[in-house]
């Protein structure tokens, strides 16, 4: 008894922390932190007055919903619009094996989707438009049952991702005349299409050209040097219009539309800077990694692939989601070639007679989209983070 | 020194006329030697005297540019396939360990037999379970390196190295870095592995370690081997100046 009293353990003690104290500390801990923060109230107070003001009373929220299709899909025929729709049920199948599969973050990107979906499907919109959101939930939710605890599956669905970017773009062009071609294309649908494929394959890209950068044979080192420091030389507004001008001439026999070509311009522009990210990983591997995996008997690709770039490449994902997020954004450029993409969108309704001076509201609107993706990955770095334990382990 | 005579015309390693620079730099300066199989040669000398550098050619982390390496028969040269060959006879241990963070105690260990050795994972898994028992830290098996002290993960390392069942061990100085208390956990594991007939050459500067289980001292200077001798011989009655002065050095502390 006396044993169990000496070895009892004594608990940490218990952290008071709750708002108020948190208020406490931190905004009024003293005489001119407090009046700081009573002059910043005031002033945030008439900032947003001003602006509640105006969103609730002089906005005119109508050229939204007015132009929606626009917005979303640009000037993608509404006819063919299934093909959209078909190409968001191949995703939200997978996503719902992947959330059933791994849970974590997917599963709550799932979740977050469905809410979208449903509330999409509860606002004043056509009735086929409703079917097809309610649809997308249910494929969501079957899909997700039928991954649950299966991993077995898993390698097929990381196929499955692969395998959807080719189909996905195959169903969303159809074939010939009756398919839908790349210049109908528009809105937020093709900033999708450019960003996820400029991330998608500038990814790999740029890790590849950081690895030859680090390479032991002069040739490769030097070609991957020339081309990371001459893109990163060049402002992406000019490799688009000399994609868009350059390509065609180079490569004559082929038809390679506009969107391709944004396309390609877009991910060797972002594959030069997610090289230079990676680099910086793979400098951070001390090199007693590389002797300890070499001494194991590891080959080069080995040590590279279990040894190196696992360590490198979560280091750096910070660098890495802001070049994705960059890559985002700057998809907005192609709508200077001709392209209406969601900011080539919103440019031509405030040019449109029957919504003049309407920018605000058409800009704040892109203003959102764009923010919740990128805010979408930002999420999913720090998640991903503390996944692997980054600076834990 | 049993093991010496049984195979006294059986060496595992030869060494002929190895020389290294590093640029311009003369590092080893003509090393013939022979390692038997078996053989627990400790090898000992000055800060930079080159003895890092001369047990990391063995396994070709660094390059000699001339003389002849031959072990178990295999001659390293530029071959890759003969490197990797060797490399999988040869294990090696880190002063710094050189655990590789992202993995689990278990997975560093199992690492090699399922990518190089292409062990099937469970089997991998079972053999590094029973090393991590004999090195008597099985139960840090799911833990990450970060997760253990530096004893622990020296252990750890040593088990990485026995996994790939390597005949031969090399180990740079492998209690350096190690607070005091710990160095005794990590000598006993290393005892335990040279009663069990592997051959080891061991940089240290644990001299009662050497006294106790080395068939031989090598003292390095200068790139070159200035005296070898079983530890009796090299201890009582050193032939070289320099030699005296190490060992009286060294045992000051
Ligand atoms: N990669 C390298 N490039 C250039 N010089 C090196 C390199 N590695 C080692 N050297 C030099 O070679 C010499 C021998 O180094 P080595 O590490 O073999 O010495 P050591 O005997 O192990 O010394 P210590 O007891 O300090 O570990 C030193 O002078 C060192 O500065
Ligand atoms: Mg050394």
């Amino acid at each position: 008894m006396e044993d169990q009293e000496l070895t009892q353990e004594i608990k940490p003690p218990v952290s008071t922390k709750g708002p108020g104290r948190w208020l406490k500390e931190n905004l009024f801990n003293t005489w001119y932190n407090t009046l700081l923060t009573c002059l910043a109230l005031v002033f945030l107070f008439f900032a947003f007055k001003g602006f509640l003001t105006w969103a609730f009373t002089e906005a005119e929220w109508d050229v939204i919903p007015a132009n929606f299709r626009l917005f979303m899909v640009g000037s993608y025929p509404k006819e063919q619009i299934w093909r959209v729709w078909n190409a968001i049920y191949i995703l939200s199948v997978l996503m719902g094996l992947s959330a059933g599969l791994w849970g974590g973050l997917i599963f709550r990107f799932a979740v977050a989707l469905s809410g979208v979906w449903f509330i999409s499907a509860l606002l004043p919109v056509e009735l086929s438009t409703r079917g097809w959101c309610l649809g997308a939930i249910a494929m969501i939710a079957v899909s997700f049952f039928l991954g649950r605890g299966r991993t077995g599956l898993r390698p097929w669905i990381l196929g499955g991702w692969i395998l959807s970017f080719p189909v996905i773009m195959v169903v969303l062009r159809g074939f010939g005349e009756n398919g839908v071609l790349t210049s109908n294309w528009g809105g937020l649908l093709l900033t999708l299409i450019l960003a996820v494929v400029g991330i998608v394959v500038s990814f790999p890209l740029g890790v590849f050209l950081a690895l030859c950068r680090q390479s032991n044979l002069p040739a490769i080192r030097w070609v991957s040097t020339t081309y990371i420091e001459t893109v990163r030389g060049v402002p992406l507004i000019t490799i688009l219009f000399m994609g868009n001008v350059l390509i065609p001439i180079f490569m004559p026999g082929l038809d390679i539309n506009q969107v391709l070509r944004m396309m390609i311009g877009i991910t060797f522009f972002s594959a030069a800077y997610m090289a230079e990210n990676v680099r910086g990983g793979l400098q951070g591997v001390p090199s007693g990694q590389h002797e300890a995996a070499q001494a194991v008997g590891l080959n080069y690709a080995q040590t590279t692939l279990f040894i190196v770039l696992p360590q490198a490449l979560r280091s750096v994902i910070p660098a890495i989601v802001g070049q994705f997020i960059a890559l985002f954004k700057d998809t907005s450029l192609v709508s200077i070639i001709g392209l209406i993409d969601l900011l080539g969108v919103a440019k031509s309704v405030i040019a449109n007679p029957d919504w003049l001076g309407l920018q605000a509201e058409v800009y704040l609107f892109a203003a959102v989209i764009y923010f919740v993706f990128c805010y979408a990955m930002s999420y999913a770095s720090q998640d991903i983070e503390t996944d692997l334990g980054v600076g834990k382990h | 020194m049993a093991a010496q005579e049984n195979a006294l015309n059986d060496p595992i390693i030869i060494c002929e006329d190895l020389h290294k620079w590093f640029d311009d730099f003369h590092v080893l300066k003509g090393i013939t030697t022979s390692f038997q199989k078996g053989e627990r040669a400790v090898i000992c000398g000055p800060s930079g005297s080159g003895k890092s550098t001369f047990i990391r050619t063995l396994n070709r982390l660094e390059e000699h540019q001339r003389g002849t390496i031959i072990i178990d028969g295999v001659e390293l040269t530029d071959d890759l396939r003969n490197i990797n060959l060797i490399r999988q006879e040869v294990g090696m241990v880190f002063q710094q360990f050189n655990l590789f963070p992202h993995l689990t105690n278990l997975e560093n260990i199992t690492l090699g037999p399922i990518r190089v050795r292409k062990m099937a994972k469970s089997e991998a898994e079972a053999v590094a379970l029973s090393l991590l028992e004999r090195v008597d830290i099985a139960d840090q098996a799911y833990k990450y390196p970060a997760e253990i002290s530096g004893g622990q993960q020296q252990r750890v390392a040593i088990a990485r190295a026995l996994a790939m069942e390597p005949k031969i061990m090399l180990f740079d100085e492998p209690t350096s870095a190690l607070d005091p208390e710990m160095i005794s956990e990590v000598l006993d594991v290393m005892r335990e592995l040279a009663h069990s007939g592997m051959t080891m050459l061991v940089v240290t500067h644990e001299m009662g370690f050497a006294r106790e289980v080395a068939d031989r001292i090598m003292f390095f200077d200068e790139g070159v081997v200035i005296e070898e001798a079983p530890p009796a011989d090299f201890f009582d009655n050193p032939q070289h100046e320099r030699t005296k002065l190490f060992i009286s050095q060294t045992l000051q502390h």
